[in-house]
């Protein structure tokens, strides 16, 4: 099994006929994601790649029978995508646009209380689980079908990660990105939840970085709950406090949020967390065979 | 984005918060004139700077006379202010707020900010005001009080009231109180804060609640729809490198080190100063050329890292998912032919249109040296700085 997204996910694009959006609406189709349909106001009735556009979200899951959207609309817009997307009560929504007002993301947030849909992202790659639905911007070729989850706050961390893990010849069930920003849909918690759960995914690899404390109440949740090892690994440990690193979640503020922090709360958890992003692989592998996992995990 | 405290006080005033009236001086003779203009008995000369603990440092004084103020303003505009914020280089005053003072009973501090965990905002208040509230959260946490924030229904009357109660602030200034946080959080909202941070709030003899510091930030996704507040940008207070990268979009921070870093996606940027430390270098910047560049912004991008006079190497690495690796390619080619490149160049490319983009630079007929991971890039460009 796979985690939030398989073979059968339909797909629309919000935003589809924007030039970022084409370009990966014909990535993800290559892939072999069933993309079924798009979203910009006023091309209904045109076609992306071959895929029919619509005016509105309601309008394309009523047509395609869609059950998860990816959103690529531009920032300032993008709020209201997501808002459209639930209201046609979309089991997922993912949305890679970045830059998102964070206030925007507050409404959205309490907005989607109650309702069905599961967010991902903001600013985030997207999720693919290999060879069956890549939706996202992530690069295709890098993933292989296995049994190890990736949860993340980086996007080219992800792609580092999994990129090692394929090398060794340790495949993926699902690769999630949640996002690098400060309010997200989903969190690392959900993501493990997924993984712990699902029969497919023997072990795990947390990807955080600096700025809030998700990565500790993440570790603190897999100490009393999960059931498979966790590998961990930070970004921005030599980063200077009070600068924002990029991410508008990646800030190191009133002392809190911390590199050094995380990892000392995650290696209290037992998640073991890799000294460099280039051993995350090995990282786990060493784990895996501690575990005596190794030879269940290897796919290639 | 940071902006000065008079800027600030500019802001909540219009929003109904009550700050001390006061004028902005970037002259001795401006400083008096503004003074005069106060006629208060009692004036307050502040140095603006974006850095906090301004007091400590010697950059607030009060004034009982206008000769004061003058010999103030004399010693504060072009003295360089070091705080445990500014950094050992410190920060050159270029403008003063004259202020008029006020008879203040007690300090409290209100906090404006987004919590992360509960995805709200959150309006933090205690009677532990005027110090660093990093002590007060560290050392008596219970004297912190929160109220988190709704966004449908805004912040309620009864929560202020809460958190006036909570605070000890005396009964006959409450409704004074409430006004003062709803207006506050208000002009939070409508103008995209990320922090808005008043310490100390103030209650004076004559009954006032003011704000006596205003510390406002905004979030930088939400400034292109807060024109009024980008006018408020003061760049003597910015890296003139961060200022060129910000008009090309592209995120970078500059750093004490020598080797210049070129990457993309903010994690892997971050992951790439911190192996590049644990090689034994030093990174000189963080930059995160972004998921949309263009061949055009990923030159700009170069060029910002030569300009910086440290730079001994450069390192590249590059995990392309929406980033194409033959547009990091066409960057790096059409940079290095503009302004020339005598430093060691390590490139390291992976993910989309990887071939093309390796194909680019192995026919560009450029010295660069190719690195198969990070870690093997990291390695190359610390040794060939350190063998220079």
């Amino acid at each position: 099994m796979t985690v939030f997204v398989n073979k059968d996910t339909k797909v629309i694009v919000q935003g589809i006929t924007g030039g970022t959006a084409r370009f990966h609406t014909k990535q993800m189709l290559e892939y072999g994601t069933k993309i079924v349909g798009g979203v910009t106001p006023k091309k209904g009735g045109t076609e992306v790649e071959g895929v029919p556009v619509f005016n509105t979200v309601k309008e394309a899951v009523d047509q395609t029978g869609a059950n998860a959207s990816v959103i690529y609309v531009p920032a300032p817009f993008a709020a209201d995508a997501i808002l459209e997307a639930v209201d046609a009560e979309l089991d997922l929504v993912i949305c890679i646009t970045e830059h998102i007002p964070v206030l925007d993301m507050v409404k959205v947030k309490r907005y989607m209380e109650g309702k069905k849909t599961r967010l991902i992202g903001p600013n985030c790659p997207g999720v693919i689980s290999p060879d069956e639905c890549k939706i996202g911007i992530m690069p295709g070729y890098i993933h292989t079908k296995g049994h190890i989850g990736v949860v993340s706050r980086s996007g080219t961390l992800t792609y580092e990660a999994v990129h090692q893990l394929s090398q060794a010849g340790y495949g993926q069930t699902t690769a999630v990105g949640i996002g690098g920003d400060p309010v997200n849909g989903t969190d690392f918690i959900d993501v493990l939840k997924a993984f712990n759960d699902d029969p497919e995914t023997y072990a795990v690899v947390m990807i955080g970085e600096i700025g809030g404390t998700a990565e500790e109440e993440a570790a603190e949740w897999v100490k009393v709950n999960m059931t498979k090892p966790v590998v961990g690994f930070i970004g921005g440990a030599t980063a200077p406090p009070g600068k924002r690193m990029g991410h508008a979640g990646a800030i190191i503020s009133g002392g809190k949020g911390t590199a050094e922090e995380k990892i000392r709360v995650m290696n209290e958890c037992g998640i073991e967390v890799a000294e460099t992003p280039s051993v995350i692989g090995e990282t786990m592998i060493r784990v895996l065979k501690e575990t005596g996992l190794a030879e269940k995990c290897k796919t290639h | 984005m940071n902006i000065h405290e008079y800027q600030g006080k500019e802001i909540l005033r219009n929003y109904g918060v009550k700050v001390p009236n006061g004028y902005v001086a970037y002259t001795v003779d401006e400083a008096v004139e503004a003074a005069e203009k106060l006629g208060s008995s009692v004036t307050v000369v502040k140095a603006q700077i974006h850095a906090g603990g301004r007091g400590k440092a010697g950059g607030v004084k009060v004034a009982k006379n206008l000769d004061e103020v003058r010999t103030y303003a004399n010693e504060i505009l072009g003295k360089t202010l070091v705080t445990h914020q500014t950094g050992p280089e410190g920060k050159e005053v270029k403008r003063l707020l004259i202020e008029e003072g006020c008879d203040i009973k007690k300090e409290y501090y209100i906090g404006v900010v987004l919590d992360r965990a509960t995805s709200r905002v959150v309006m933090m208040g205690s009677e532990e005001g005027g110090t660093e509230i990093e002590e007060v959260a560290a050392e008596t946490p219970e004297k912190i009080f929160k109220e988190v924030i709704d966004p449908v229904v805004g912040l309620s009357g009864y929560q202020a009231r809460r958190l006036a109660f909570n605070m000890n602030i005396p009964d006959e200034l409450l409704n004074k109180a409430v006004k003062f946080m709803t207006s506050l959080y208000q002009a939070f909202i409508e103008k995209d804060c990320s922090i808005a941070e008043i310490n100390p709030l103030v209650t004076t003899g004559d009954g006032e609640v003011l704000a006596l510091d205003a510390k406002l930030n905004f979030d930088d996704n939400a400034l292109y729809r807060q024109k009024d507040v980008l006018e408020y940008r003061d760049l003597d207070e910015e890296d003139e490198k961060e200022i060129e990268a910000s008009k090309y979009d592209l995120s970078y921070v500059a750093l004490d080190g020598n080797i210049g870093c070129m990457v993309n996606g903010a994690g892997l940027a971050m992951s790439t100063m911190d192996i590049i430390k644990h090689y034994g270098g030093e990174p000189a910047n963080f930059l995160d050329v972004g998921g949309g560049a263009t061949a055009e912004k990923v030159t700009e991008a170069f060029k910002i890292i030569l300009s910086d006079k440290n730079v001994k190497g450069i390192f590249v690495n590059i995990f392309g998912g929406i980033m194409k690796c033959d547009v990091i390619a066409e960057g790096v080619v059409e940079a290095t032919k503009q302004v020339g490149l005598n430093l060691p160049l390590v490139v390291r490319l992976e993910g989309t249109n990887v071939d093309l983009g390796k194909k680019i630079l192995n026919e560009s007929g450029l010295n660069i040296i190719p690195a198969d991971s990070m870690a093997d890039g990291a390695e190359k460009i610390v040794s060939l700085v350190k063998g220079a």
